[in-house]
């Protein structure tokens, strides 16, 4: 285990590195940076007076190496827009954003997995169905369109939920159904798919026939195999859903991660682009490398030779 | 000594698209304590429904009638879902043909083995840990008590079903079933699992159902012996009498089949039937060997009754047969002649 334990460790050292390299390469895939920093009006000598303050003259090595230190500091530079320390506004954006994540999983999970069971349970019959109905519409309905819904339907017809902000619980309701409807459709499809194939298996007859009741047939002997896969997946969604809420925090006005994050590339503001993107790939790095640890506890096999 | 299980018109149907498919039809027999009753036949002959019908743990859609379904004063066609949870795994035991499935990959031996009494007995973990080593140990494994901590992809197929063995003893039960309990192992390990489960059938003078296809291990362990074909029960009775004085003609083709030490000359021919088993779809009228039977005559194709040729012994052919066993066993070798 504690090989194992290492080995994903290393793997997860490895990825964080190459993505620090490719953040880091943005700052000059997106043109010159310095043009950029001096605005439309500059001339060449002001370009130029801000490329030495910004270090930019320098081998792009030392330049890496020294922006990797810091931000292992936790230091990322400083916003060309707010003129504030980047992590500052990072940490500040990033508790919405991780509280709207959590609260997306945990629907996408509570709703799929019981949804994936009782469809395996019983296939074709009217909950099955229902399940499938549920999951090609969550698959079918993009995010922006389904969040414009329920603001048409909660905010304005029903006056019950505010439309934006970020103020109270109320703002998050209409969000986490969004973000968690988007993932739930294929946690449900895995856990169905995962339960069915499982409930056909030798060990689960032999649970039967040592006289386990079917709850304990369901979710000791057979659910611990058949959602082996569905947490991988989950760890997925999760990196996704901290990093790629984008699109609901704009709808809904959250001024979360995501939301800066698109506010900062359209003002091109580098080095906060650069911050946000390192954390999100760290979001998905870390999720992965649980969700492997996870699997490892869940099916001895991956961790007892 | 009174029957601990009796079984008298068993039928299972399982509806197809094509059809019903008569899987067992109308099956009979009685075991006794310590008694071994050995089902022989095919694939496909309805041994194992057979045995699932007694469990209880046929598939959903498969359909179960019978006259009589008793077992020790229980009606288990009509014992609800909690009654037969509480003799599964207690009073009637199964082990199933294939031990490197049968076990749960996420949980260890010792679990597994623990979980077949705590649920059934109220006893504490130390106390189920205790008899499931001691249960192991007797089932042949060494070195029992890091054995329980092992998971089941560490352990070989013969180990394995060691394991199935001592699971499917924890709750002492009355009656144990074993479906082709050795078919997937090594023909070495075969024959120390079948000596296994004798001696401890012996040992706990429990009731065993041994459902096999190989006459082999029937002339080793069976006290009684009970042919299947078609879904149908065609011969039983005792194994001396069954072996020595095969009434069906599909049970002598069988004999037929096996070699003799010391009569089958090498490079001789063994016996094979001619022929395929006929689809059990539909209504199934007369006897269902016949079309692959050198004596079948147009009685043949009525109903066939079930006949007694001496105690005990029941056979389901409209021919009177009293030859040899085996004809070839009697038959001069050629190179003895």
């Amino acid at each position: 285990m504690l090989v194992y334990t290492l080995k994903r460790l290393g793997l997860a050292l490895l990825v964080t590195l190459a993505v620090s390299m490719l953040s880091f390469a943005l700052l000059y895939l997106s043109g010159d940076p310095a043009a950029a920093i001096a605005g439309e009006t500059a001339n060449a000598d002001d370009i130029e007076a801000v490329r030495i303050y910004y270090g930019f003259d320098r081998p792009w090595v030392v330049q890496y190496g020294e922006w990797m230190f810091n931000a292992i500091r936790g230091d990322f530079g400083t916003s060309y827009y707010f003129k504030l320390p980047v992590s500052q506004l990072v940490a500040d954006r990033l508790s919405v954003t991780m509280l709207l994540g959590l609260c997306g999983i945990s629907f996408a999970l509570l709703t799929a997995v019981p949804l994936g069971v009782a469809a395996a349970v019983r296939p074709n019959s009217i909950i099955d169905r229902i399940a499938l109905f549920l999951s090609v519409m969550g698959q079918a309905m993009p995010s922006f369109w389904f969040g414009l819904v329920l603001i048409v339907l909660f905010s304005i017809k029903l006056r019950l939920l505010p439309p934006s902000g970020s103020d109270n619980w109320q703002n998050f309701v209409m969000p986490t159904i969004v973000l968690g409807y988007y993932a739930m459709p294929a946690i449900m499809r895995l856990t169905r798919a995962g339960m069915l194939d499982v409930l056909g298996a030798d060990y689960v007859r032999t649970a039967r026939a040592k006289g386990a009741g079917e709850f304990r047939v369901m979710f000791k002997h057979a659910l611990r195999n058949a959602i082996i896969p569905v947490v991988s997946l989950a760890a997925v969604q999760m990196g996704f859903m901290l990093g790629g809420s984008i699109v609901v925090e704009s709808i809904f006005a959250l001024h979360g991660a995501g939301y800066l994050a698109w506010e900062s590339i359209g003002r091109n503001d580098l080095p906060t682009v650069q911050a946000l993107i390192l954390v999100f790939s760290m979001f998905y790095i870390v999720f992965t490398f649980l969700s492997d640890l996870l699997n490892a506890w869940l099916d001895p096999r991956m961790r007892v030779g | 000594m009174e029957n601990i299980l009796s079984v008298r018109g068993l039928t299972v149907d399982i509806p197809l698209a094509a059809g019903t498919l008569h899987a067992v039809r109308g099956i009979d027999f009685d075991v006794k304590r310590g008694e071994t009753l050995c089902v022989v036949g095919e694939s496909g002959s309805g041994k194992s429904l057979t045995s699932l019908a007694i469990m209880g743990l046929l598939p959903k859609q498969a359909q179960r009638s019978a006259q009589v379904l008793d077992f020790e004063g229980v009606d288990l066609q009509t014992a609800s879902k909690r009654d037969m949870r509480k003799l599964r795994g207690n009073r009637i035991s199964m082990i199933f043909q294939e031990p490197m499935t049968s076990l749960n990959p996420a949980y260890t031996i010792g679990d597994q083995l623990m979980e077949a009494l705590l649920l059934h007995r109220k006893v504490s973990k130390p106390v189920a840990c205790d008899r499931a080593i001691e249960l192991l140990e007797k089932v042949g494994i060494t070195a029992a008590a890091n054995r329980m901590k092992q998971y089941p992809h560490q352990l070989s197929g013969g180990l394995r079903q060691r394991v199935m063995i001592a699971m499917a003893l924890m709750g002492e039960p009355d009656l144990i079933i074993a479906d082709e309990p050795t078919t997937a192992l090594d023909v070495t390990i075969q024959a120390q699992i079948l000596r296994l489960l004798k001696d401890l059938q012996r040992e706990l003078n429990m009731a065993m159902i041994l459902i096999t296809h190989d006459l082999g291990v029937v002339a080793r362990v069976a006290d009684k012996v009970a042919i299947m074909y078609a879904g149908e029960m065609v011969e039983s009775g005792s194994t001396a009498e069954v072996f020595t004085a095969p009434k069906h003609p599909y049970t002598r083709g069988l004999l037929n089949c096996i070699p003799v030490p010391g009569k089958t000359a090498a490079g001789e021919h063994l016996g094979s039937i001619p022929g395929i088993v006929p689809s059990l779809i539909g209504d199934v009228v007369g006897c269902a060997f016949r079309s692959r039977c050198d004596e079948a005559t147009a009685q043949c194709s009525s109903d066939i009754p079930a006949r007694v040729s001496s105690a005990g012994h029941l056979y389901r052919c409209v021919h009177d047969y009293d030859g040899p066993a085996s004809p070839s066993m009697n038959q001069p070798k050629s190179g003895e002649a």
